[in-house]
C-alpha cells in the first residue's frame, strides 16, 4: 500500500496486518483453470461459523487491519454475507466483495449496499461469452457477469473490473479492455496468471509467449493513451515474474501486511502458503495477535536470517524478500532458496526452460485441468 | 503538464468533496488518518489529515482555510497557499477530490 507523508513513525520491524482476506469458503461455481485455491480443497469442507467469522473480523481490526476482503470460492455462497459485511463495516473496515457474480440478484447487492458495502470486485475470464464460459466451466456465466456489472455501476458501487490474463485470452486484451471501459469500470485489474496450485498444473496451457506478453502490454498503453483525459478507468497490468529477471517483493514481505483466514480457520501469510509444507495456526485455537506476532509459521521467513545463498548476501534482499516462498518451493523443493524466477538463482533455467517452452505454437500436451471436486479428488489420490 | 490552471482563482471559492472512491477516516491503530479505496490505502500525514477533516461537501475552500487558520494560528501566511497547493494537487493528480 501507499504511503504518503512523514509523520509516522519508524516503521516497526513486523508491520501490521493492513490487509485481511476473508476466504469465506471454497465452494464456487465457476472452475477456473488457474484458481488459488489448493489443489487439495475438496477435504477441506469445514467452514467458520458466522460468530467466528466477525471474532476474526474484531481481533485483526484491533491489529490495524483496514482493509478487509471477502473472496473465496465464491463469497456469494454464504447465506449470511450481509450479516459479515455489516459487522465489518460497523468495525470501520473498508469492505471489498471479490465475486465471480454468479448468482448476484439486484436485491442482494442493494441488501449489501445497505449493510455497508464499500466496492465489487466482478471477474471476467474473457470478452466473449464462448471463451468466458469455457474458461469458467459454466455455460450461464457471461450472460450474468454482464447484468452484474451494469448492476454494479448502477448502484453506485465503485467497481474493479478483474480478468486473469493467460495464453488463452491474451489476444483478445483489447476487446477485454474494450468491455471493462464499456462497464465503465474504475479500476481494470489485467493480472497475468500467476503459476501456483492449479494454474501451475495448468502452466503450459496458460503461460503466453514473451511476443504475446508484449503486445498485450502495448495494446493496453494504447489504449490508456487513448482514454487518458476522457476516462477515469485506470488499466492496471500486472506482468507475470516469469518475464523478470528479480523476483517480486512477495506480499510486501513474509507476514508484513497481508494476513489470509482460510475457510476453516487456518491463518496464511498469503493465499498460496497452504501449499507449503508447514503447519499453520488456526484462529479457532489462537488469537489474530498470537498467530501474526507470535506464531512459527508467520515468522519463519521474517527478516533475513533464514535465507540462504545467493539470497544472504545480495544488495537487493531488502527489496524483493528473496521473491516467493511458494514458487521457491513448488519449483525448487526448497522454500528456504531464492526464488527462481532471479536470474542469480542456480534453479532459474526452470524459469527459463517453461519460457522457452511457451515459444511453442501448442506448448501443451496434456489436457486442461479444471479446478473441480473431481479433480481435486484425484490430485489428493495421486499425491 | 500541458495546461496550467490558475489555482488560486478557481479553488478559493470552490466546495471540494471527497472523491466517491476514496473513504477517509481516522485509523486508531496506525493513529494516522488514511483514505481507503478499492484494495488500497493511502497514509495521510498531519497537515491532509488536518484539510481533509473540513472537505465535508459543503464548506468552500475558502471557509476551510479560515478554520484551519483557527485551529492553527501559528501556520501564518504559508497555511494559505498549503491549502490551495493540497487542493490542487489532490485534484488534478491524485483524483482525491472533487469540486461539487
Amino acid at each position: 500500500m501507499n504511503c504518503t507523508g512523514s509523520s509516522l513513525p519508524e516503521t516497526p520491524e513486523t508491520g501490521q496486518p493492513l490487509w485481511l482476506l476473508a476466504e469465506l469458503t471454497y465452494r464456487c461455481p465457476l472452475q477456473c483453470p488457474y484458481c488459488s485455491n489448493p489443489l487439495n480443497y475438496d477435504q477441506q469442507k469445514q467452514e467458520l461459523s458466522t460468530e467466528q467469522w466477525i471474532e476474526v473480523f474484531r481481533q485483526a481490526r484491533a491489529l490495524g487491519a483496514a482493509q478487509l476482503g471477502f473472496s473465496g470460492g465464491e463469497p456469494l455462497l454464504r447465506d449470511d454475507l450481509e450479516e459479515l459485511i455489516r459487522a465489518a463495516r460497523e468495525l470501520g473496515y473498508y469492505t471489498n466483495l471479490i465475486t465471480s457474480g454468479m448468482g448476484l440478484t439486484f436485491e442482494r447487492m442493494q441488501a449489501f449496499k445497505d449493510a455497508g458495502l464499500d466496492h465489487i470486485q466482478v471477474s471476467f475470464q474473457a470478452s466473449d461469452a464462448e471463451l468466458n464460459d469455457y474458461l469458467s466451466g459454466n455455460k450461464r456465466s457471461f450472460r450474468e457477469k454482464l447484468e452484474v456489472a451494469r448492476t454494479v455501476k448502477a448502484l453506485g458501487y465503485p467497481m474493479v473490473f478483474n480478468c486473469v490474463i493467460h495464453r488463452q485470452n491474451i489476444e483478445q486484451i483489447d476487446k477485454i479492455i474494450e468491455l471493462s471501459i464499456e462497464l465503465e469500470s474504475d479500476y481494470v485489474e489485467l493480472a497475468t496468471s500467476q503459476y501456483y496450485g492449479w494454474a501451475l498444473k495448468n502452466r503450459d496451457h496458460l503461460l503466453p509467449s514473451e511476443a504475446q506478453l508484449k503486445t498485450a502490454e502495448a495494446t493496453t498503453n494504447r489504449y490508456r493513451e487513448q482514454i487518458k483525459g476522457k476516462k477515469r478507468t485506470q488499466l492496471i497490468f500486472v506482468v507475470p515474474d516469469y518475464y523478470e529477471e528479480r523476483p517480486k517483493g512477495c506480499m510486501n514481505g513474509w507476514g508484513n501486511l497481508f494476513l489470509t483466514i482460510t475457510p476453516d480457520g487456518t491463518a496464511l501469510p498469503c493465499h498460496s502458503a497452504r501449499e507449503l509444507p508447514i503447519e499453520f495456526p488456526n484462529v479457532l485455537n489462537d488469537s489474530i495477535e498470537s498467530i501474526w506476532y507470535r506464531s512459527t509459521g508467520f515468522n519463519l521467513f521474517r527478516g533475513y536470517e533464514w535465507m540462504k545463498e545467493p539470497c544472504r548476501s545480495c544488495d537487493e534482499k531488502e527489496k524483493d524478500f528473496g521473491g516467493c516462498r511458494c514458487q521457491a518451493f513448488l519449483l525448487t523443493g526448497d522454500a528456504n532458496n531464492a526464488d527462481p524466477v532471479c536470474a542469480k538463482s542456480p534453479n532459474h533455467h526452470l524459469i527459463t526452460d517453461a519460457r522457452n517452452n511457451a515459444e511453442q505454437n501448442n506448448p501443451a500436451n496434456s489436457e486442461m485441468i479444471y479446478r473441480n471436486r473431481k479433480n481435486s479428488q484425484r490430485l489428493i489420490a495421486t499425491g | 503538464m500541458t495546461q496550467t490552471v490558475s489555482p488560486e482563482h478557481v479553488l478559493l471559492s470552490q466546495v471540494p468533496m471527497i472523491n466517491r472512491l476514496f473513504r477517509f477516516q481516522w485509523e486508531p491503530a496506525s493513529e494516522c488518518h488514511v483514505l481507503l479505496y478499492p484494495e488500497g490505502m493511502v497514509r495521510l500525514n498531519e497537515s491532509a489529515g488536518a484539510i481533509l477533516t473540513h472537505v465535508d461537501g459543503q464548506s468552500s475552500v475558502n471557509a476551510i482555510i479560515s478554520k484551519l487558520q483557527q485551529e492553527f494560528p501559528e501556520g501564518g501566511e504559508d497555511l494559505i497557499q498549503d491549502v490551495i497547493d493540497f487542493f490542487t494537487e489532490a485534484h488534478n493528480e491524485l483524483h482525491w477530490i472533487e469540486f461539487t
